[in-house]
């Protein structure tokens, strides 16, 4: 029942998101433009900018999933659309679920246009000037990147679709959610930026020490899911 | 005659015992501060700049304390054989004072390590960083507390946001803990011996912020009783005066 909810409700905020096309046309540029800010506060010529990419990278990544989940949440209140799901009776830790995967599943492809977009346009992987040999892409790398993007976003997703949950349909939601979403995925972003920084060899790591890293994620991910899942019961059920 | 709104019964927050629980508090902050500040030998490393953790030390561990109430609280809050609107108030009361007592160690602390480290703020201090987040989280709670809704969509909002924030502290600090390559011990623990005026001081101190988050617990729930027991006689009284105004309107 619950595995099946999951599909149903997955597959609604999905179909939705590809009709509107809100992630491709709003989310999107939102933070190709991110990314264009950082670059001139951090003046490019100095190399200041290459070595924060890992940085810049998850922070921006962080930002696009305050608003997504907002968007996730923004299409239930509308029309009391989510007093329908509660009412249709599906096991709430089935909706949650849903609502998480597919919120996990947007993030995934932002994440991997966002990647590309660093890479090209922050060239983090380029040759600094100075001793050394020049970075060079191999398996190990691509694999620790994407392992790492895997073990991360579930639990980003499960954090803010837990809170979006939360804050739906009361009028402070659009200010409240970054405050309380934030601070929570610290964790990710300690994780994520080290791994970035080990797959791409940033500040002299490597590859080996992003692995640890990766378990943290994995195990940020298990916390949040877990408790997501127990708590998005109580919180949506009805007043006594 | 129309009835007054006012709360019929007793409408103090004190009784006869947290009078002398106030008291007592007073008296030990009293005897904290002079022999603290003044009446006490400077540390032999820190000097004078150990009288500010007199006041830290225990601020920071009573937050800790508090916070865990609130959490145990709020967990018996959304628990639903134990759901009562007191475990509510006492996670809402307990967050609001572990709020103000992490303010408090967050402040102190920066005086304390603008004199001991020469900067108001170090990054690669664990503790810092982990209690600020703590901080910034349970204003989060407090933010969540102001949401419109009923009370009980209010009371299950917030626990949830409790208990995530307590679950989160562990895994944030170690985190901290282990991106920062280099890190130093707890300062307390590389700032010397502790000496026995410390420990003397450090019992006092918690001592007299215990005391006090009991006393200020206590007139907390009974603000939000009085809260609860006003609100809903200002609806009582708002249906009687619209029935009033009914039977006049009626010609006789």
């Amino acid at each position: 029942m619950t595995g099946r909810t999951l599909r149903l409700v997955a597959g609604k905020d999905l179909r939705i998101e590809w009709r509107s096309r809100v992630a491709f046309l709003q989310v999107l540029p939102f933070a190709v433009v991110t990314l264009t800010l950082f670059a001139f506060a951090l003046d490019p010529a100095s190399g200041l900018l290459r070595r924060a990419t890992g940085g810049l990278y998850w922070v921006t990544i962080l930002l696009v999933l305050v608003l997504a989940a907002q968007r996730s949440f923004a299409i239930e209140t509308a029309d009391g659309a989510l007093d329908a799901l509660r009412l249709s009776g599906l096991p709430p830790a089935g909706i949650f679920l849903g609502k998480a995967l597919a919120l996990a599943v947007q993030l995934w492809l932002l994440q991997a246009v966002l990647a590309l977009g660093v890479i090209v346009l922050y060239d983090p992987t380029g040759k600094v000037a100075g001793p050394g040999p020049a970075f060079q892409w191999s398996l190990g790398r691509v694999v620790l990147f994407v392992i790492a993007a895997v073990a991360a976003t579930p639990g980003l997703a499960a954090v803010a679709t837990l809170h979006g949950a939360l804050a739906a349909g009361s009028r402070a939601r659009d200010t409240l959610l970054p405050l309380l979403v934030l601070p929570i995925v610290v964790p990710a972003l300690l994780g994520g930026v080290r791994t970035f920084e080990a797959a791409l060899a940033l500040g002299g790591r490597e590859t080996s020490e992003g692995w640890p890293w990766v378990g943290l994620l994995a195990a940020f991910s298990l916390v949040a899911v877990t408790v997501g899942t127990v708590a998005f019961g109580p919180l949506i059920e009805e007043d006594r | 005659m129309i009835a007054s709104a006012r709360p019929t019964g007793r409408t103090g927050t004190g009784t006869r015992a947290t009078g002398a629980l106030g008291l007592v508090t007073l008296a030990l902050f009293g005897f904290l501060l002079v022999f603290g500040l003044f009446n006490s030998p400077a540390d032999a490393v820190q000097r004078d700049s150990v009288r500010i953790l007199y006041l830290h030390v225990p601020s920071a561990e009573m937050a800790y304390i508090a916070f865990a109430v609130a959490a145990v609280a709020s967990a018996a809050y959304l628990w639903r054989r134990t759901r009562s609107k007191a475990w509510d108030r006492v996670a809402n009361a307990s967050v609001e004072l572990g709020v103000v007592f992490t303010g408090l160690t967050l402040v102190t602390g920066m005086m304390w390590g603008r004199i001991s480290w020469g900067v108001y703020w170090d990054w690669a201090d664990t503790r810092l960083v982990s209690t600020l987040l703590l901080f910034v989280m349970f204003v989060g709670y407090l933010a969540v507390r102001r949401l419109d809704g009923s009370d009980d969509q209010r009371a299950r909002r917030s626990a949830v946001v409790a208990l995530v924030a307590i679950l989160d502290v562990p895994l944030v600090h170690f985190s901290v803990e282990w991106f920062q390559t280099t890190h130093p011990k707890s300062s307390l623990e590389t700032a010397g011996a502790i000496d026995g005026t410390f420990r003397f001081l450090h019992f006092v101190g918690v001592v007299t912020f215990f005391c006090g988050y009991l006393w200020l617990m206590m007139h907390r729930n009974r603000v939000a009783m009085l809260e609860e027991r006003l609100a809903g006689e200002e609806l009582a009284t708002a249906i009687a005066e619209r029935q009033r105004e009914g039977v006049a309107g009626v010609p006789s």
